[in-house]
């Protein structure tokens, strides 16, 4: 080819958005706001979903096979509302750092 | 282009639903009520192929048109006095968020004193929410601008919404003849709806409206006043083509025989008409009366308008709002300022509120004040006008001893 491209390839087009919103997403790791965690003692659940119906950030997944329930540590605050709900009181809030 | 007849929600709902919007969600308040069961009819008789959201009031209508906008549909919704007070504070999300939505507006005074009838203290005081503003003169006038108010705000250095003003009962309760275009016609200059700006999709994620900071709001409101003045431009370009495609050009300001007018009244919306008439009254008397009908209100004209009247030694601006507590009611404030230095003398008249008549002799009222004032015979005139003898005495009661 003997002519050249007037802008390279690898420079992404700009759009411009008008008005208030947010597209860099710094502050969405609310996980990082934790002080305590909940912990699963696996031979107390029975695998009913409570917990993940419970949680205000949908950040827990339950499911039939391996390992029962699953956190987003990402999103999760720690609030404890999964470990209250649990009516097999398979969840315990823990130290997020620190012994316990 | 055949005529049809419609009352002015009539022409409204029919401007809507050539723009086929795919979400619809408006609360019925008299004198709008209409607008709100006909698109109803239109969604479950299959001709608007539309969502049709039920919500309990018109702040909720305005939310959800907010967020149905931004998922990339064209919205409808329609209000009227308190359903539009109520609906103030998601107005401002609207246009600050750049959402082109339209909104037909049937005016309608404010509370209390209760009143269904017509004047325009409810858009009035939602004149500095960052929506354009037009105020139809006829029915015929509802279905243009609705459908030219569509292009206006969704023009990519625009994004503003826009409220399209109809007088309560004397417009949108009036039957009268309508040229309109064919579905075909109207969808051809209308066009579908793009999502310009900023947008709600799970695939390119945005948070939309959280918290600015100080360090930015400023610049967010200069964005939003550079639309407003593209806006004014854009809506001349759009007026011109529709007239080019429908024969009727919309107009931002109507001129009525001000070349070489002494005396001029400034109207809006329906009134326009009647003042028109005495106008031609008097100039059969050899007075020479002109009229200034200002159809945009936002962005304000006002070039067009100082152009308009910068040789008409007396004039007067009707408002159909009281103004309580300011130098002087909406429009004539803006056109005082507008003519800041021309060297006319701008008096205002408050009148025609809660859906008083203001009547051909009215007018002539009005214009025989400008005329002393032009004459040399008084210096002001009575800016309340058609006023009962003692407004303080309307009730008296026996004082129990």
């Amino acid at each position: 080819m003997s002519t050249q491209r007037e802008t390279p390839t690898s420079t992404p087009a700009k759009r411009r958005i008008l008005g208030p919103c947010s597209v860099v997403f710094t502050a969405a790791n609310t996980g990082s706001w934790r002080l305590e965690r909940p912990q699963l003692d696996e031979s107390k659940c029975i695998r009913c979903g409570t917990c993940a119906r419970s949680c205000p950030t949908d950040c827990i997944t339950v499911s039939r096979d391996g390992c029962p329930v699953v956190f987003d540590w990402y999103y999760c605050k720690g609030c404890g509302i999964c470990v209250n709900e649990c009516p097999k009181n398979a969840l315990s809030l823990v130290k997020e750092r620190g012994e316990h | 282009m055949p005529f049809r007849m419609f009352d002015g929600n009539g022409a409204a709902v029919e401007a809507i639903r050539m723009a086929r919007p795919g979400v619809i969600a408006a609360y019925p308040i008299t004198p709008q009520s209409s607008i709100a069961e006909k698109l109803s009819d239109c969604v479950a008789n299959g001709q608007i192929d539309a969502e049709y959201i039920r919500v309990e009031s018109e702040h909720s209508a305005m939310s959800v048109c907010v967020g149905a906008c931004l998922t990339g549909v064209r919205v409808a919704t329609a209000t009227s006095s308190v359903g539009l007070a109520l609906m103030h504070e998601v107005c401002g999300v609207t246009s600050g968020c750049r959402l082109p939505v339209v909104m037909p507006v049937v005016n309608r005074s404010l509370v209390a004193p209760w009143s269904l009838w017509c004047d325009h203290q409810d858009t009035m005081a939602e004149r500095d929410t960052g929506w354009l503003q037009f105020y139809c003169g006829t029915v015929q006038e509802v279905l243009d601008l609705t459908l030219c108010a569509y292009r206006i705000s969704e023009h990519q250095d625009v994004l503003t919404p826009s409220m399209v003003c109809l007088d309560g009962f004397f417009l949108s309760h009036s039957m009268q003849k309508v040229s309109a275009p064919t579905d075909e016609e109207a969808w051809d200059f209308v066009g579908p709806y793009v999502r310009r700006n900023m947008y709600i999709d799970p695939t390119d994620v945005m948070f939309v409206n959280d918290l600015c900071p100080t360090s930015e709001y400023t610049e967010m409101r200069y964005q939003q006043k550079v639309g407003f003045e593209r806006a004014a431009d854009v809506a001349r370009e759009v007026f011109d083509e529709y007239g080019r495609r429908f024969g009727r050009r919309p107009c931002t300001v109507e001129k009525y025989l001000l070349d070489d007018a002494d005396i001029a009244l400034v109207t809006m919306g329906s009134m326009s008409g009647t003042a028109k008439f005495a106008v031609n009254e008097l100039r059969r008397q050899g007075v020479k009366a002109g009229l200034l009908r200002i159809c945009m209100f936002r962005p304000f004209p006002a070039g067009e308008i100082r152009e308009a009247l910068k040789n008409v030694p007396v004039v007067g601006v009707v408002d159909r709002s009281a103004g309580l507590g300011a130098a002087q009611p909406p429009a004539a404030t803006e056109v005082s300022a507008a003519l800041r230095g021309a060297g006319c003398r701008v008096f205002s008249f408050v009148g025609g509120l809660a859906g008083r008549d203001i009547s051909d002799g009215a007018f002539k009222g009005l214009y025989s004040e400008l005329l002393d004032v032009f004459e040399g015979q008084a210096q002001s005139v009575n800016t309340w006008f058609d006023l009962k003898g003692d407004p303080m005495a309307l009730r008296e009661v026996d004082i129990i001893c």
